[in-house]
């Protein structure tokens, strides 16, 4: 699918700048321009394919849908779909998770729905097929459907209901907020094309700097550090790497975008997959900074709670793409 | 007097909104008042689910994503 890209970096590479092939250097600028111009048209396919759902159901239109239907568990499929197709900024997660819980959505399905929306995006699924290919992608944004589904599903079962900070507990005793299926459904596709590829692109011009920096750093790594060389350290035989990964990375935060062109490399050099991809969930979807804003609605407890069941189930999945790769 | 808001928890994309919403204030020369609401439970009582909004004259006019000077500038002329 690529290979006309792979031909233009070694001609741009080898033949233009003349740097020897195999060289070092030469064959970290390779990775870097055939990566970057790969990731980027990636990026706005499939910014711009979600874009399209995202118009025809944006998230009001997913709550209305959530409340006014009896969803016997499905609810959690609903709500893990939807939380990777919608984009927000992590600072909109109050506001939603408060949205959701006091129009009558449970606990569970709201959570589940925070847990998905960092964990597969947009840009994590572009990134992820430009760096691991087609099979692996798929199989990274099911598990995170599914790990979002659980990790809801188990934190329902829980009843931390009374763990939610009073003034939340005080909004939810008034009654539900008067929730009209938002107008502006009516547009025609044509009409609707503008203003998603502004979006898109105001998506992939928000990340951009982050994938350079990634691809930058993952290009330097790829020509400097020999084929081999975690495999000393980290191997799929201890059983404490991947847990190790993720309590690593919970506290960190930084978008996918910049992280997984380092990820890439990281499985190149001899780390299993699964471990880094536990690596990459745990940077993404838990973090001190969110969990600062969860601090507004969630006692401590809950919070601990919350963290808790999402890692778990992240080291889970982590252990399961040791087992299939 | 058109009355602007800016519900927004103090992320960076908040702070663009409101910056555009002053500068396309400037621009056209309306006259309103703006404020900047970022205290959630305030923000709740207007029933957001994605920050920022843009809200004129009471209704929401742009939800969960930055709008640009000439965005906003359209959105206060018409």
């Amino acid at each position: 699918m690529f290979n006309w890209l792979q031909s233009f970096a070694d001609w741009l590479i080898y033949s233009v700048f003349g740097i020897a092939a195999h060289s070092k250097l030469g064959d970290a600028l390779n990775f870097f321009v055939y990566d970057t111009i790969k990731i980027f048209i990636l990026l706005m396919a499939v910014t711009f394919l979600m874009g399209i759902i995202n118009s025809y159901f944006p998230i009001d239109k997913v709550r209305y849908f959530l409340t006014k239907r009896k969803w016997y568990g499905l609810d959690y499929f609903v709500a893990s779909f939807f939380g990777t197709i919608t984009p927000f900024c992590s600072c909109s997660s109050v506001p939603l998770f408060i949205g959701f819980v006091k129009g009558g959505i449970p606990l569970g399905v709201t959570l589940a729905f925070l847990i998905s929306s960092p964990l597969v995006d947009a840009v994590t699924v572009a990134i992820f097929f430009g760096m691991f290919g087609f099979k692996t992608t798929i199989i990274y944004v099911v598990s995170g459907i599914v790990l979002s589904m659980i990790a809801g599903y188990i934190l329902g079962k829980m009843k931390l209901e009374s763990l939610l900070t009073d003034w939340v507990k005080q909004l939810l005793k008034n009654k539900p907020v008067n929730d009209d299926l938002p107008d502006g459904t009516s547009l025609k596709f044509v009409q609707r094309v503008p203003a998603i590829i502004k979006e898109a692109l105001g998506i992939v011009k928000g990340v951009s700097l982050y994938i350079l920096a990634g691809i930058a750093i993952g290009g330097l790594m790829h020509g400097f550090i020999p084929t081999g060389f975690f495999e000393a350290y980290i191997s799929k035989s201890n059983p404490f790497a991947v847990p190790v990964a993720v309590i690593i990375g919970v506290p960190m935060y930084s978008n996918t975008a910049g992280i997984l062109p380092i990820m890439q490399v990281l499985v190149e050099k001899g780390i299993p997959l699964g471990t880094v991809i536990a690596f990459s969930m745990a940077v993404v979807g838990l973090s001190i900074p969110e969990g600062l804003l969860l601090k507004k609605v969630m006692t401590t407890k809950m919070l601990l709670i919350f963290f808790a069941v999402v890692a778990l189930c992240i080291v889970i999945s982590g252990y399961l793409f040791n087992l299939i790769f | 007097m058109k009355d602007i808001k800016v519900l927004g928890p103090g992320c960076p994309k908040c702070k663009t909104m409101y910056n555009n919403v002053l500068q396309a204030m400037q621009q056209t020369g309306i006259e309103a008042t703006v404020q900047k609401i970022e205290d959630i439970e305030v923000m709740m009582q207007y029933n957001v689910l994605t920050t920022p909004v843009l809200m004129v004259d009471g209704v929401a006019k742009i939800k969960g994503r930055v709008a640009d000077v000439n965005e906003i500038k359209q959105l206060l002329t018409t």
